[in-house]
């Protein structure tokens, strides 16, 4: 069973005409790493809001894990998506006025599967917390102090942390990279990659940076998927 | 929710600067209508407690208010007298079981002085029908003795046997005193909050020996009686400012007020103290609308201007909203997270404002009763605040609807885009 799939999903914001999305077949497989590129402006993130459960297609279908998106209700929806995928967003991916361990732990607090999953492995939130923390290389004297003093860099390894909390099956990063350097992108990748593998999550990653695309099992263009896309006159 | 209103909390405490200018914006509101809540109930209070148990007020022919303001209030001052011989008549009426006779005009370093009996010790009664006691002393007895009222007594530190002026006028500063005629404290009245005591008691007689030797208002130059002449002359009273009057029976009340009313040989008028109160109510009744009317609209404003702030803030935390949304919270939850930010506020700013009018009571009540004799009370709010305090909070909670459904609109649509 894939982690996540679209079929025949079809999505217009309200009013226009025109679907901005058109997407025949898309599915994440367990474990998977996809690479997903497109251009600013191609409609990477509503993608993600479909897959997700924030938007719901304006026909065709949209499955998280075994359960079909649209037809269940809408807290249910929110408390799926909690419970089964992280979300790391371009930048300031944090609370402002939480702590950088209470940001981590925050993830928890949405969702009950996450806390049981982590009882379940003997831990509890805080600890958890510390330790993917402590994994992503964050120096211990940060871990209580508010994220505003946290570098780009840190502030985005901290959303990792925060998306892994708790086992979720499939981590979504929007353009995590755009706001690091050349440098630290490589090495954000690696801890990204190498820690979802870890903690068997797959990982949708979508850029407009084609030079990220190797590390992953698969790449694609939005454009490739999106038929709405290649109906465009160019 | 615990989750939520736990991170409506942090976020507080993260603006605290903004958070509490709307919080002290809200406060002052909330202390200027519950402050004027309280000074009305208050004042009513005060002037309903000052009179108890006299049937009727009687004076010269004016209007009922002014009567009451002046003859019970020191309020204002009389405009004619009533003559011994119409005192006489109204004292001789076979329903009337009491008459305390009482002359004002005179002034003790800015505390009224009045001339009356030993009965007023005795048949003046204030609250709930009690009697005015002495702390120390004992009625007057003598031409030269005063009776002084507690506020009296403790603004200038008078104690008995202390002798003292009585200047003419009732201004704060006279220039004619009555410096050859010092009376002598005889007795101290116990405080009860009422104009009482902030008067100065002499009798009726050594309120007449004052003025033997004046004429027109003025001493007549070139004579002057002393002090141990005085009882020769015929102290009994030409006239007097009104009269305090109990009847045999409550039944008779309005029989001795048309025989007042129907007087013929001067201008008389009996007023029933209570009655005359709830008109004099009636009447500034409508002004104590309008400055509740006035400062519920500060609250308003108050309030409009948290709306405002939050509302503001909101476009800077849209990729909170963002976060949130993506970590499984339900729209219901944005929702609450600002709901219960405006509420959260609004319930802060009761608490201050609330606080606030404590404290000025408790700063600003010796004053208050020094200067206007009304009794500020820190009792426990009156069902008229509670009410208000719950308007005030429907209002905030109302208000706080307006940015929790903006929020809640907001992260529908959104989706996981952040547009900043």
């Amino acid at each position: 069973m894939p982690v996540a799939s679209l079929e025949n999903l079809r999505f217009a914001w309200d009013g226009s005409a025109a679907p901005l999305l058109d997407v025949p077949a898309f599915s994440i497989e367990r474990n998977e790493g996809v690479f997903l590129y497109g251009p600013s402006g191609s409609g990477k993130t509503t993608l993600l809001s479909l897959i997700c459960g924030v938007l719901l297609p304006t026909a065709g279908g949209a499955r998280l894990l075994d359960r079909d998106l649209a037809a269940m209700s809408g807290p249910a929806r929110d408390r799926h998506r909690g419970d089964h995928v992280g979300y790391i967003f371009q930048q300031f991916n944090l609370m402002p006025y939480l702590t950088v361990v209470e940001n981590v732990m925050l993830a928890a607090q949405f969702s009950a599967a996450r806390r049981r999953r982590i009882a379940a492995a003997g831990g509890e939130p805080r600890g958890e917390a510390m330790r993917l923390l402590g994994r992503l290389d964050l120096p211990g004297d940060i871990l209580d102090r508010a994220v505003t003093d946290l570098s780009v860099g840190q502030q985005q390894r901290v959303a990792i942390a925060r998306a892994l909390i708790g086992g979720p099956e499939l981590v979504i990063a929007d353009e995590p990279t755009s706001a690091l350097d050349q440098e630290r992108r490589a090495a954000f990748l690696d801890l990204l990659l190498g820690e979802c593998a870890a903690a068997g999550a797959a990982v949708l990653f979508v850029s407009h940076d084609r030079r990220l695309a190797e590390r992953f099992d698969r790449r694609l263009a939005l454009a490739d998927i999106n038929r709405a896309a290649s109906d465009r006159p160019q | 929710m615990t989750t939520i209103l736990h991170l409506t909390w942090r976020s507080l405490v993260n603006r605290r600067a903004t958070a509490s200018l709307v919080v002290v914006a809200i406060a002052l509101s909330v202390a200027l209508l519950l402050g004027i809540e309280r000074l009305r109930h208050d004042v009513r209070g005060s002037f309903a407690r000052t009179i108890s148990g006299t049937d009727l007020v009687v004076g010269a022919r004016s209007s009922p208010i002014e009567l009451l303001l002046y003859a019970v209030f020191r309020i204002g001052n009389p405009t004619s007298n009533i003559s011994w011989k119409g005192y006489q008549a109204v004292a001789g009426h076979r329903d009337v079981a009491w008459i305390v006779p009482v002359s004002l005009g005179d002034s003790h370093r800015g505390f009224r002085v009045m001339g009356t009996t030993a009965d007023y010790f005795v048949h003046f009664k204030y609250g709930r029908k009690q009697p005015l006691g002495f702390a120390e002393g004992k009625p007057f007895a003598g031409v030269f003795d005063a009776v002084i009222g507690a506020e009296v007594a403790q603004a200038l530190g008078y104690r008995l046997g202390q002798a003292i002026v009585v200047s003419h006028g009732a201004g704060e500063v006279s220039f004619l005193d009555h410096a050859d005629k010092p009376y002598t404290i005889v007795g101290i009245l116990k405080r009860i909050g009422t104009p009482v005591d902030r008067t100065v008691h002499i009798s009726l007689e050594g309120y007449e020996a004052m003025h033997v030797d004046w004429k027109g208002g003025a001493p007549i130059p070139g004579f002057s009686i002393p002090r141990d002449q005085v009882k020769k002359f015929d102290l009994t009273p030409k006239q007097v400012t009104a009269a305090f009057v109990g009847l045999k029976s409550r039944v008779a009340v309005f029989r001795v007020q048309r025989f007042v009313n129907e007087y013929l040989a001067e201008p008389l008028l009996a007023v029933l103290p209570g009655a005359t109160l709830q008109e004099m109510w009636r009447v500034i009744g409508v002004g104590e609308q309008a400055l509740l009317l006035v400062s519920g609209m500060v609250v308003l404003v108050g309030l409009a201007g948290m709306v405002a702030v939050v509302l503001a803030g909101l476009a800077a935390r849209r990729r909170e909203l963002a976060i949130l949304r993506a970590l499984g919270a339900r729209p219901a939850q944005i929702f609450l997270l600002l709901a219960a930010e405006s509420t959260l506020l609004t319930v802060f700013g009761l608490a201050l404002g609330s606080l606030l009018v404590v404290v000025a009571i408790v700063g600003g009540g010796p004053l208050v009763e020094t200067r206007f004799g009304i009794l500020l009370g820190l009792g426990p709010p009156t069902p008229a605040e509670w009410r208000l305090a719950g308007a005030v909070l429907l209002a905030g909670f109302l208000a706080s609807l307006l940015p929790g459904y903006n929020a809640y609109r907001r992260s529908l649509a959104d989706g996981m885009m952040v547009r900043m």
